[in-house]
């Protein structure tokens, strides 16, 4: 069990530490060249034109609007699933049960659907809501389908956000009287609510930044969409056409740009959200 | 009424509403009056787009997809218009009709500081087929061959087996695969041992292109149809054309829309 | 605008049984469950027909990917999925370890709340970004500093930029882990005369090891179900990869390149690729779960 001593223990650790520092400084870095190098690039073809606009040119030209409508709408959707029911989810595996098979297998569930590939469930959406269901590629079809795939994200944060709950807040709501339901609803739900948020938020992030998934069930099609039936292109979609077809650095850079920003600001946003959760507990 | 039972009722109702609207809006919309839908080839998914935005006759959806899924959606009726950029095997053509609406030569490129030129049908067979590997085999630099092609079940990647492989040799496993054209033609203007095949719409000064034969691709040899390696663009419906989507074929077909058309780099649709 | 009051105070006032809200929740919770059973189905359903008529050896064991021409042979995409998920490891396991090591043992709690999120951010960048920076910076240096050539796009290529995208996932599990050994070890060591890394290394890693094997099968599971970024650098060629800089195609580009023109027997082939990959992934994932539990049994 004894190491030989090749080198004095205090001159190792400071070889082993500032190693340690040097590859956190390059995760670091590397984080912040990305989002320098993108934004850098980009920063020329942002302009408000440049959100309002409608591509041209299959986007060679013009703005992209549309695409950005249709970031919104496919969030929204996926939002909208995701949301009630992971909270849901979360409600009864906080509240209303104790450790037991069920909630094993509930969590082993919800555990296998978070590592889930993106691809996989792009293919399982054009199979289920694109062609059995028949909703086409639409916008219906990516947002229940991102709706899908962010889901464990908010079960999993929302579940933690009503465990930080302190016990007495649900005790004293039905010492006066509320069902547990009520307690819940009135009580519970509203304190945990920046968690919930946070996970919401952190979800919103993924679907935005979601591309493989979307262009088999939203499609590609860079027209505003007026319903929930007609197809988009959302921008990580259109930003990879952009690429993919050397259509145009600008415009690609540029779409990149609002991306990340747009992401920049989600993640903001929801350690925002946590850290106001944190210091109300703390 | 007790409120559970109010409470079901409530959310049966919600469903049967959602249920209808699911149903009304499945059948509403390709049959949606002055909509058209297009589906089909990559290689004429841009010209699509470009003719619906001259086009001012009504609104035009354009998805991509592939040549076999535009077929298959013109079959279905899941669009109005299939796109194809690729003949149709016999099996497929039944009860379809099939309008060309353009020409389009397939041109082969490389990077714009190669040196070589030109290239006989058997030597462009022997590189893609893997068995020519360097560029000094073909009168060029000492450079190994880069060999990229489109993805399996591409239209233009269809085509060019058809011209220049034959049935008898495949194109090398070694080979890059792209799903795009034009990221096809932007990986071979950045790799000067690169080789690569796009339509001749696709062409810009960062690359250059070969003479197959002794001919080069350009709008008069393959309007005249001396370049052979080009294909029809062709729309194909489920019998023939009616309502938004003939007003639709009957622009392309028309002076101006031929003229979209030749301004991208296609050739007309009648032998010149 | 009455049917909103009316819905509002519908909310409010009715007092609906616990039972009937109990059931509800449990359908909710159940969602995940179902999902994924669903997923399952439909998979299933669409790729097995051709597992099963070529035979799940000819299927998986061939050599051939050709599928306009009948051949469904996924070996290469297998092996290359396999080296660009090792390469990704290489790269993302040491970057990762001394990360998370820096971060939950090294820094001041300060640094930590400053530079934890940060990393957590690398997460949330868009896959297709990963893939263009590859493609704009990485592909263009492989191929030109490379004295053995390539065209660049290659497993390399492929296996850095994996490699980073795997460095949230492998520094974020390991902190936690290293954080969930006890004070007391840390503490006794000291107190036996260890420095502080002599403790990091001879007590903390070797009590974190579970959560840290998680951590790595948890990385491989990223890297395993990446796509987008992958198909952007990794050149995509049918065949077994025959160094680090020839181009390589992964079971996920598979699927993408192909998925929206596939019709017939070439799309069931692909939802069969599916196949293998979602149980490639349930496997990583089931694997992890279970180390981890380990870890917690152990630590009790």
């Amino acid at each position: 069990m004894t190491v030989p001593r090749l080198f004095a223990p205090r001159a190792a650790q400071r070889v082993a530490m500032s190693v340690m520092w040097a590859a956190t400084a390059v995760t670091v870095g590397l984080l912040l060249f990305i989002i320098g190098f993108v934004l850098r690039r980009g920063f020329g073809t942002l302009s408000w034109e440049f959100l309002f606009a409608s591509p041209r040119h299959s986007g060679a030209l013009g703005g992209i609007l549309p695409t950005v409508v249709s970031t919104i709408y496919v969030s929204a959707a996926a939002v909208i699933v995701a949301a009630p029911l992971g909270v849901a989810a979360a409600v009864y595996l906080a509240e209303y049960t104790r450790e037991s098979r069920l909630t094993r297998v509930i969590r082993s569930g919800t555990e296998a659907l978070a590592g889930i590939p993106s691809i996989i469930f792009g293919l399982f959406g054009f199979a289920f809501f694109v062609t059995t269901l028949g909703m086409g590629w639409s916008v219906l079809s990516g947002g229940l389908t991102l709706g899908l795939m962010i889901l464990p994200t908010v079960i999993r944060t929302s579940e933690e956000a009503l465990r930080a709950v302190p016990r007495h807040y649900r005790d004293v709501a039905q010492s006066l009287g509320a069902s547990k339901w009520q307690s819940i609803r009135s009580v519970v739900l509203p304190a945990a609510a920046p968690g919930v948020m946070t996970g919401v938020v952190l979800g919103i992030g993924r679907a935005v930044s979601e591309t493989a998934a979307v262009i088999f069930t939203a499609g590609v099609a860079l027209k505003m969409p007026f319903s929930p039936f007609d197809s988009a292109r959302t921008m990580s979609v259109h930003f990879y056409t952009l690429t993919m077809e050397g259509i145009s650095d600008d415009m690609a850079y540029g779409t990149a740009s609002v991306l990340v920003v747009t992401i920049l600001l989600i993640n903001l946003g929801a350690y925002a959200a946590m850290n106001r959760l944190t210091r109300r507990y703390r | 009424m007790s409120a559970i039972t109010h409470h079901y009722r409530t959310a049966g109702g919600v469903l049967l509403f959602v249920a209808t609207a699911c149903t009304r809006a499945a059948d509403a919309r390709p049959a949606d009056a002055g909509v058209v839908t297009l589906a089909g080839s990559t290689s004429i998914q841009p010209f699509a787009e470009r003719w619906a935005e001259e086009y001012d006759g009504g609104r035009v959806i354009v998805q991509s997809g592939g040549s076999t899924a535009g077929i298959k959606a013109a079959h279905d009726g899941t669009a109005d218009i299939g796109m194809s950029s690729r003949t149709l095997q016999p099996a497929e053509s039944k009860g379809l009709i099939e309008t060309v609406v353009a020409r389009d030569g397939i041109a082969i490129i490389v990077h714009a500081g190669n040196p070589v030129r030109a290239l006989s049908l058997g030597q462009l067979q022997g590189i893609y087929a893997g068995s020519i590997r360097n560029w000094n085999a073909v009168g060029g630099r000492d450079l190994p061959i880069t060999v990229i092609t489109r993805e399996d079940g591409s239209g233009t990647r269809d085509a060019f087996e058809q011209f220049v492989m034959g049935p008898t040799h495949e194109i090398t496993a070694t080979a890059l695969v792209t799903a795009y054209s034009g990221g096809l033609r932007k990986m071979v203007s950045q790799d000067p041992g690169a080789i690569g095949y796009v339509t001749f719409s696709q062409l810009n000064t960062q690359v250059h292109s070969l003479a197959i034969d002794g001919i080069s691709p350009s709008e008069p040899a393959i309007a005249s149809g001396k370049y052979r390696l080009q294909r029809p663009f062709v729309f194909l419906t489920r019998g023939a054309p009616t309502g938004a989507a003939l007003q639709f074929i009957a622009f392309v077909l028309s002076d101006t829309g031929q003229r979209v058309a030749r301004a991208q780099g296609l050739a007309p649709v009648a032998l010149q | 605008m009455m049917m909103i009051a009316r819905a509002r105070r519908w909310v409010a006032t009715t007092h609906l049984s616990d039972g009937v809200i109990e059931r509800c929740l449990l359908f909710a919770a159940l969602s995940a469950v179902t999902t994924l059973v669903l997923i399952t189905l439909f998979i299933l359903r669409e790729g097995l027909p051709v597992i099963f008529d070529r035979g799940p050896m000819a299927f998986l064991g061939g050599v051939k990917w050709a599928p306009s021409r009948g051949h469904f042979g996924l070996l290469p995409m297998i092996a290359g999925t396999a080296v660009v998920t090792l390469g990704a490891l290489v790269i993302g396991l040491p970057l990762g370890l001394a990360g998370a090591i820096a971060l939950a043992e090294l820094a001041p709690p300060r640094a930590r709340r400053l530079l934890k999120p940060m990393i957590e951010l690398l997460a949330g960048i868009p896959s297709v970004v990963y893939g263009f920076i590859g493609m704009e910076i990485l592909v263009p240096f492989i191929r030109e500093r490379g004295t053995l050539g390539g065209p660049g796009y290659s497993a390399l290529a492929a296996s850095i930029i994996l490699g980073i995208m795997v460095l949230p996932t492998i520094i974020g599990i390991s902190i936690d882990a290293l954080e969930a050994v006890p004070r007391s070890y840390r503490d006794g060591s000291r107190a036996l005369g260890a420095t502080q890394w002599q403790t990091i290394t001879g007590v903390v890693l070797p009590a974190a090891r579970n959560g840290i094997v998680a951590a790595v099968i948890l990385g491989m599971g990223r890297a395993v179900g990446e796509t987008m970024a992958v198909i952007m650098v990794a050149g995509n060629a049918v065949q077994f990869p025959g160094s680090l800089l020839a181009p390589v195609r992964t079971l996920t580009a598979n699927i993408a390149l192909e998925m929206s023109y596939a019709t017939g027997a070439h799309a069931q082939a692909l939802f069969a690729t599916g196949i293998v990959l979602f149980i490639l992934s349930l496997a990583l994932n089931g694997i992890a779960g279970r180390v981890r539990a380990v870890r917690k049994v152990a630590a009790a």
